[in-house]
């Protein structure tokens, strides 16, 4: 369980760039999570709620995007997103598809309120 | 309301210290392996199996982490290679910062070969790079051959699974083969080793795959 770590990790970046809107708040960040990033969405969200609750980043929401494995096959060039226990093309068969994205682990955007983006940063 | 892009990595900073890491172990032409698996797996017999294979000249060194105690360095601190342990106090991980740390006081330049022992943890400690030239994944036959399957992120990031125990195989329902493809269907380019720390069996493979990546890293630094 290491949620915790991320989602502090999370809120360093709210906290900085706080400043980058000065009289606004943040209401939202968007995370997106890939099925092979290690980290389980349920658990960020737990964590989350337990270390915004109290401060000032309330009411702060998090919304994941969690997005699955993508794969190309080498054989037909087909482009699927690979089932939670095959990765298999299935069009073809074929399996070893070249890898194309699912391991993210991004901080995709923030939603702010009442924020004027600060000049210059 | 606005909405405002942001698009980086959420642990930019843990990837801003191993990035440094990579950079230093690139300077000084060390090879750092990064060893994960769940607990009770072999990292630590492995790591005790390769020391005692090396001629003492050879410049090693490893760090080894645990949640508690010193007991694995203590164990691998007999070889007579420098041996660090990292305690992590609770963290099921360790970090960029945790090995930038435990190298303050170590001489790189005196350094060819570095071997992380992470916590024991098939989740976390894929998620963390530690600046390391490559992750290895050690599985043994006690577990079950659906762990790759379970567990895809390390799997899929390690360029090497070391099935451990297979001295063990006549006593325990593990299909190994199944393993294999398990492990290739989430990384098709996954290279496999089979070995017993118990009776040596595999070991020349592992030390030859090893060699091999050693070999790797002095031809680019020459070739600089």
């Amino acid at each position: 369980m290491h949620e915790m770590g991320i989602v502090n990790s999370v809120l360093d970046a709210i906290r900085a760039e706080t400043r980058r809107f000065p009289g606004g708040h943040i209401y939202k960040v968007g995370v997106r999570i890939g099925e092979l990033a290690g980290v389980n969405p349920d658990a960020m969200s737990f964590c989350f709620e337990a270390l915004v609750r109290g401060t000032e980043l309330e009411p702060l929401v998090l919304e994941i995007e969690y997005c699955p494995r993508r794969c190309q096959c080498l054989a037909c060039g087909y482009l699927y997103t690979a089932a939670q226990e095959d990765s298999a093309c299935p069009e073809c068969g074929m399996r070893g598809s070249q890898f194309l994205g699912g391991d993210e682990l991004d901080l995709a955007y923030l939603e702010v309120e009442n924020g004027a983006r600060n000049a210059g940063t | 309301m606005e909405r405002v892009t942001l698009e980086r990595k959420v642990l930019s900073e843990n990837d801003r210290i191993a990035a440094s890491l990579r950079a230093r172990f690139a300077q000084h032409n060390i090879l750092c392996l990064n060893l994960i698996s769940s607990p009770g797996s072999g990292k630590t017999s492995l790591l005790e199996r390769t020391l005692e294979s090396f001629d003492r000249r050879e410049r090693v060194a490893v760090l080894t982490g645990d949640i508690q105690t010193e007991n694995d360095a203590k164990r691998l601190a007999r070889f007579g290679f420098p041996v660090k342990q990292i305690t992590t106090s609770g963290t099921c991980h360790l970090d960029a910062r945790m090995i930038e740390k435990a190298l303050l006081d170590w001489r790189l330049e005196d350094i060819d070969l570095l071997l992380i022992e992470n916590v024991g943890n098939l989740v976390c400690p894929s998620t963390y790079d530690l600046g390391e030239g490559a992750k290895l994944v050690v599985l043994s036959v006690t577990e079950g051959e659906d762990k790759p399957l379970k567990y895809p992120s390390i799997f899929f990031k390690s360029e090497l699974l070391i099935l451990n125990k297979i001295d063990l195989l006549p006593y325990v329902p593990f299909d190994i083969s199944a393993a294999e493809e398990n492990s290739r269907s989430v990384h098709r380019d996954i290279e496999i080793v089979r070995v017993s720390c118990q009776t040596r069996q595999g070991m020349t493979e592992w030390l030859a795959w090893l060699d091999r990546k050693r070999e790797i890293l002095r031809t680019a630094a020459s070739a600089v």
